[in-house]
């Protein structure tokens, strides 16, 4: 087990949480959370890559991973916006309670 | 003798790391540095706690405490003394592992911007490439210690107090990291030694701080705003404004917590007064060529001291903004002055020496001000006062 | 595999598992933010600084509270009645152990492809300046491009439309 593989997996749980906490909670919210910690895994996979790769000095994990993180912060901010439109109308954020397309 | 002096303290850490085995002398340096940083500014805010107390009574025409100690000197040792046998009163609907949290986490993150500051010759704790994005990291994670403090009380005023702190900081975050960005473009690198160092030249006697400079004295002004704003200190200290929310976000916390968001807002503005000293006052570099002989670390901070007093000041002198007018105020008049800021060094940056550089970048920053100004006011329908109620 | 990473990895995994398992969503947005602040601190046992501090600045200081803004403006800290999980939660659990146990497999099973310890890369901001505006500028022109649509969006989306009956 090497250093890499050790970073790897641990990427490789947050993620499996993250999807865990997307598919089985109730509110909103908390699926937006779930997302975030997935992306976030995502980007520790980038940079444990860029340290123990070849070419550390081309910068492509780091640039890669900083672009992620401006992505899902931008995603982040409106897909809240979507929920408390979501929210104002049909005053909840209940997943379970959403299931029909009639506006 | 003279440069004995001006490295006393570094020298002083050397001889104490040198006494101890090889295998514990890194830990023990860090160490000693850490703990010289944690007993020096304390001290420091229980001299601004006087300062600020006896200053205001004077520009308000009275004395400030007077009883304890001659002139009221030992008023911050009293201080300590009642809050930390006040009584400790968590209310029972309180969020206890959250209430207990979030002093501890605002006075953590408070004291790592510490870290980068360079108080002296070769006396910055930690030399690091990107210490100014460091410190702005830390300073963004006092908002959500804000928050926690306000939504764990279980209270609609604290909440309402830490809902407006919290707006009120995160829209002055951004004119204080471009007025700052201003200054890095200058110098062309993040690092704080750098910054001071490059403004630790002379011309005929004279420094080359930033703030001597059209664009620095500018930026100077918008950080000194964006700074008081992000303390919440007066005239931006409506959440916690007597008058309006009683306390605002730390209504709940009594005794030693409240000791510790009170410590947390002074040292906060030590630190933030440190960092403005660092970017356009010139650090440690002595104001003219011939007073070198000075000890660095005694400009570094008789300027934090000088700026300490200028907020308190501003706070016995201004009246207090109203949240919509703060807002406003960052988002229509800070923010775009500091983006003029940047194309102005631009400007200075690529003209070449000499006086017309100066008279051009002057006359970019006056104008823009002036009309800035002028289209404000002419929308302000200045009249009879007119309501509009909450939906 | 320094005792360093054992302790962030614990924290970051801690927080995660908090963040989806807790009751009150105000405290899984707390957990969520302890969870940022650990995966901050692998990027910085990465030697990848810049990385680390702009993820503090940003998901500590931006998204976390953004995130907690939401939570009060929808009441979602009204913990509900009838259980926090949804109905399908075992379908969703075990998708989740499923992905984890396929990339667990694969990272164990590769450990001797994979690249070995190097030195750390001494990358300065400088490098990092110079990168963004020589080979990385058309990415960093679009992302300026995305985050201001979806500023705009998101302004539009969420504001009160005037006249709309409550």
């Amino acid at each position: 087990m090497t250093a890499l593989g050790g970073y790897l997996l641990v990427a490789a749980l947050v993620f499996a949480i993250g999807l865990g906490g997307a598919l089985t909670r109730r509110n909103a919210i908390l699926v937006l959370i779930g997302i975030e910690l997935m992306l976030n895994a995502a980007n520790l996979n980038l940079i444990a890559f860029w340290r123990y790769g070849p070419h550390p000095e081309a910068l492509t994990g780091m640039m890669f991973a900083v672009f992620s993180i401006a992505v899902a912060a931008a995603e982040a901010a409106v897909g809240l916006g979507l929920v408390i439109s979501i929210y104002r109308h049909t005053r909840t954020t209940d997943l379970d309670e959403m299931n029909r397309m009639k506006g | 003798m003279v440069s004995t002096l001006d490295q006393i303290f570094v020298l002083l850490k050397h001889w104490i790391v040198s006494l101890l085995p090889a295998v514990l002398q890194p830990v023990t340096g860090v160490v000693l540095s850490v703990v010289a940083i944690i007993c020096v500014f304390p001290a420091l805010f229980a001299i601004s706690v006087l300062l600020e107390r006896k200053g205001l009574g004077r520009m308000q025409n009275r004395i400030g405490p007077n009883r304890v100690g001659p002139l009221g000197i030992l008023q911050p040792v009293a201080d300590g003394i009642k809050s930390l046998t006040k009584e400790d009163i968590v209310p029972t609907n309180a969020d206890a592992v959250v209430h207990f949290m979030a002093p501890v986490f605002l006075v953590v993150v408070v004291f790592m911007g510490y870290a980068v500051l360079p108080m002296g010759r070769n006396m910055t704790l930690v030399k690091m490439d990107a210490a100014l994005l460091f410190y702005f990291a830390m300073g963004a994670s006092t908002e959500l210690a804000v928050f926690m403090a306000g939504w764990s009380s279980r209270n609609k005023y604290s909440l309402l107090g830490a809902m407006r702190a919290v707006a009120q900081m995160i829209s002055y975050e951004v004119p204080l990291l471009l007025s700052s960005v201003s200054v890095v473009m200058i110098t062309g690198s993040l690092s704080l030694d750098k910054i001071v160092e490059a403004q630790n030249q002379y011309t005929w006697g004279l420094p080359h701080w930033y703030i001597f400079t059209p664009w620095g004295c500018a930026a100077f002004v918008m950080f000194a705003i964006a700074a008081t704003a992000e303390t919440n200190r007066s005239p931006f200290d409506l959440p916690e404004g007597e008058s309006e929310l009683v306390a605002g976000y730390f209504t709940e916390y009594s005794g030693f917590k409240f000791a510790e968001f009170f410590l947390g807002e002074y040292v906060g503005m030590l630190s933030i007064s440190g960092l403005g000293t660092t970017l356009f006052l010139g650090g440690w570099s002595a104001p003219l060529e011939v007073l070198g002989f000075v000890p660095s670390w005694i400009w570094f901070f008789s300027k934090v001291m000088l700026s300490i007093c200028v907020m308190i000041w501003m706070r016995g002198t201004l009246p207090r903004l109203r949240q919509d007018q703060l807002m406003n105020f960052a988002w229509k008049f800070v923010l775009p002055f500091t983006l003029l800021i940047l194309v102005d060094v631009v400007v200075w940056r690529f003209m070449g020496e000499g006086w017309l550089r100066w008279v051009v970048c002057s006359a970019i920053l006056l104008i823009a001000y002036v009309g800035i100004g002028r289209s404000e006011m002419l929308r302000k329908k200045i009249g009879p006062r007119s309501y509009r109620y909450a939906e | 595999m320094s005792i360093v990473f054992w302790i962030l990895s614990f924290l970051t995994v801690l927080g995660g598992l908090a963040a989806v398992t807790l009751r009150n969503t105000v405290h899984c947005a707390l957990a969520v933010a302890i969870a940022f602040a650990g995966l901050a601190l692998l990027y910085l046992q990465l030697d990848a600084q810049f990385a680390g501090f702009a993820q503090i600045l940003i998901y500590i200081g931006a998204v976390a509270i953004l995130v907690v803004f939401a939570i009060l403006l929808t009441r979602g800290s009204d913990t509900p009645t009838d259980g926090i999980f949804s109905r399908t939660w075992f379908a969703g659990t075990a998708i989740a152990a499923a992905v984890f146990a396929v990339l667990g497999w694969a990272v164990i099973q590769s450990v001797h492809a994979l690249p070995h310890e190097t030195a750390a890369p001494e990358v300065t901001v400088n490098q990092i300046g110079n990168a963004l505006l020589g080979r990385y500028v058309l990415p960093l022109e679009i992302v300026a491009l995305l985050l201001t649509a979806s500023l705009v969006g998101a302004v539009m989306v969420a504001m009160h439309e005037k006249g709309e009956s409550k």
